[in-house]
């Protein structure tokens, strides 16, 4: 038997497979994003155009978004100028859909990084802790507690924080973004209570997944032969355990981040945030379709990038993955 | 082994696992009140839900008004009575269409296999990579705003979850020995989904439907809140939230209620599932009553 070589290495045929599993699926967000459209019951341009109709203004706008070609042509249109970042123009504006998104995302990218690490300042602490627990009272009290955060309406909470520390106190402002890199510690400012909001209810799920990660490790063989080997059981904890319980905490992380950046929206309506959560909801709230197939493909194709990374850095981290 | 039994000698009832959790068992008990609030809101609130009588509006808790009254004057109990029985009517019809089909195409997937199982759990697979609140708000963007959009909006959100434990299950449990030995003594595919895979996958599906209904609840706060879902002048539980924003620093009870409520079901049902899981799933259940045995 000849060694492998990089194309025959099972690491490259399993980014192989996992990047064919991602064309077909990213595939099948296209067709149901470019069907959205065509699903609204009655004319979306004239949906879309509302008090502002006139024959002209219709017919400019059917022509301008293609609505007026035959469906099969318009999809391998849609499918074209998708390939080659066009994600056409705006119902409302005009403005192009690729250019408003790239202004959106760096501010739900900042949420949703101060979230995650909100969560896991939390969560990787409360789970491992937990965990070594197991089935005592202090096990009990943090697998409720983590139901409390599960449970909270996002929104709510954020209303709640709002009062508390910018409307009453007055400690932090209410609402708004300020980039990073214009002025940090505006920007620090700003963030922390919408990325408590976000990362509160992240960290109870994540808390879950932490426990259950550091218990399925405990079980293992060489964890027991570790502990019977008479090690210390600081080192059996941290080296044999926790250590090798961090590949699918970092499988989590991922996961909940690409959550994140979707399930914003309503955080970001409560805090004014000029994110992609809020792009969205106004556009379905002005009906401008082409915004908000830009939008969904955009975060859906997010989700899809961060979960496939994951699997990668995964198989390249633990190589039983590649053979199952 | 030995079968697991209790002091009579009989197998011990779920029911009875399940009561011996307190946790569980106060979940249950805040259920049933919730149950009993959504079916008896319009005769067990004090006040019409839209009496506007701005003389007292924004008034604080006191015995006329429990949870105080908004800036209409209109009784904040009786508007949260009501909202949750809203709530309530939609998370239950919307999980109950998503375990329906959820439940419909697992099992034609894990039971058929082949291409079918390929295609379904790639559509599964493509539902997946939406957000949830993404998805709902997808469909509110084609069918416009309402009770109805909503019920559909969170249905079809929550079918992929169903069809994938369904699928998982049934998988689980088709090569099981009995399964086969039905199979070799002739019996039809119905038979054996109905005697052999429903009772065997219910197990797990009736926890995911526990928290389904809890996400449920929370989707539909948030469309609501959103102004997408329940319409005024109906009274929604997320609506009312939104509705506190200007009004907080005065009357921190228009948020603290509806919030409240909306917080305390999605947490029971939340609690509740968790119970269920430890009591219907049968390997948690082994390890339970060794537990318990050893003690």
């Amino acid at each position: 038997m000849s060694a492998p070589t990089v194309l025959t290495h099972p690491i490259t045929r399993f980014i192989a497979r996992r990047l064919l599993y991602s064309a077909v699926v990213l595939f099948g967000v296209l067709i149901v994003v470019f069907a959205l459209v065509h699903l609204v019951p009655g004319d979306p341009v004239r949906i879309a155009l509302g008090t502002r109709y006139t024959p002209e203004a219709y017919e400019a706008l059917r022509t301008a978004s293609g609505l007026d070609r035959p469906i099969v042509s318009q999809f391998f249109g849609y499918l074209a100028s998708a390939v080659t970042g066009d994600l056409g123009v705006s119902f409302r504006n005009g403005d192009p859909v690729t250019v408003t998104l790239v202004e959106r995302l760096p501010a739900t990218l900042s949420l949703g990084i101060v979230g995650i690490l909100i969560a896991l300042t939390i969560a990787l602490p409360a789970g491992i802790f937990s965990a070594l627990r197991e089935g005592r009272i202090s096990d009990a009290i943090v697998r409720v507690t983590s139901q409390f955060g599960v449970s909270i309406p996002d929104f709510w909470m954020g209303i709640l924080l709002i009062t508390l520390f910018a409307s009453t106190l007055g400690w932090l402002p209410t609402s708004g973004y300020r980039p990073l890199f214009d002025d940090p510690a505006s920007w620090l400012r700003h963030i922390i209570l919408p990325g408590l909001t976000v990362g509160v209810v992240a960290a109870a799920i994540m808390t879950r997944y932490v426990r259950a990660a550091v218990l399925e490790v405990a079980a293992m063989g060489y964890v027991r032969t570790a502990r019977s080997k008479g090690l210390p059981p600081r080192i059996v904890t941290f080296r044999h355990t926790v250590r090798n319980a961090l590949v699918p905490i970092l499988t989590i992380t991922g996961i909940q981040l690409a959550t994140l950046l979707g399930g914003v929206i309503v955080v970001e309506v409560v805090f004014a945030w000029p994110g992609l959560g809020r792009l969205v909801y106004n556009a379905v709230a002005a009906r401008d379709y082409p915004l908000i197939q830009g939008t969904v493909l955009l975060i859906a194709a997010l989700f899809l990038l961060i979960n496939l990374l994951v699997d990668v850095l995964y198989a390249v981290v633990d190589p039983r993955i590649r053979l199952a | 082994m030995t079968t697991p039994n209790d002091v009579d000698g009989a197998r011990v009832s779920s029911w009875r696992l399940l009561a011996r959790n307190p946790v569980t068992l106060v979940s249950s008990l805040i259920l049933l009140a919730v149950a009993v609030v959504a079916v008896t809101a319009n005769w067990i609130a004090p006040y019409g839900v839209n009496d506007i009588d701005v003389p007292n509006a924004l008034q604080p808790s006191s015995g006329a008004h429990w949870f105080g009254t908004d800036e209409l004057g209109r009784d904040v109990f009786s508007r949260v009575l009501v909202a949750i029985q809203a709530s309530m009517r939609i998370a239950v019809v919307s999980v109950a269409f998503a375990v329906v089909v959820g439940v419909t195409v697992g099992i034609v997937a894990g039971y058929r296999g082949g291409w079918l199982d390929a295609v379904l759990m790639r559509i599964v697979d493509v539902m997946f990579a939406f957000p949830v609140l993404l998805l709902a708000l997808a469909v509110v963007a084609i069918l416009g705003p309402g009770v109805t959009t909503t019920i559909l909006a969170i249905g079809i959100v929550y079918t992929p979850i169903f069809a994938r434990v369904a699928r998982g299950s049934t998988l689980g449990v088709r090569t099981e020995p009995f399964v086969q030995v039905s199979r070799a003594m002739g019996a039809g595919d119905v038979y054996i989904l109905r005697r052999h895979i429903l009772p065997n996958i219910a197990g797990p599906l009736i926890v995911q439907t526990s928290l389904s209904l809890a996400f449920a609840i929370l989707s539909e706060a948030a469309l609501s809140f959103l102004g997408l879902g329940i319409q005024p002048p109906q009274p929604s539980l997320g609506r009312m939230i939104f509705d506190s924003q200007g009004f907080v620093t005065m009357a921190w009870w228009m948020a603290v209620f509806p919030g409240a409520a909306i917080f305390l079901i999605v947490l029971a049902f939340n609690l509740f599932g968790d119970g269920l899981r430890d009591v219907l799933d049968p390997k948690q259940r082994t390890t339970i009553e060794a537990r318990r045995r050893e003690q």
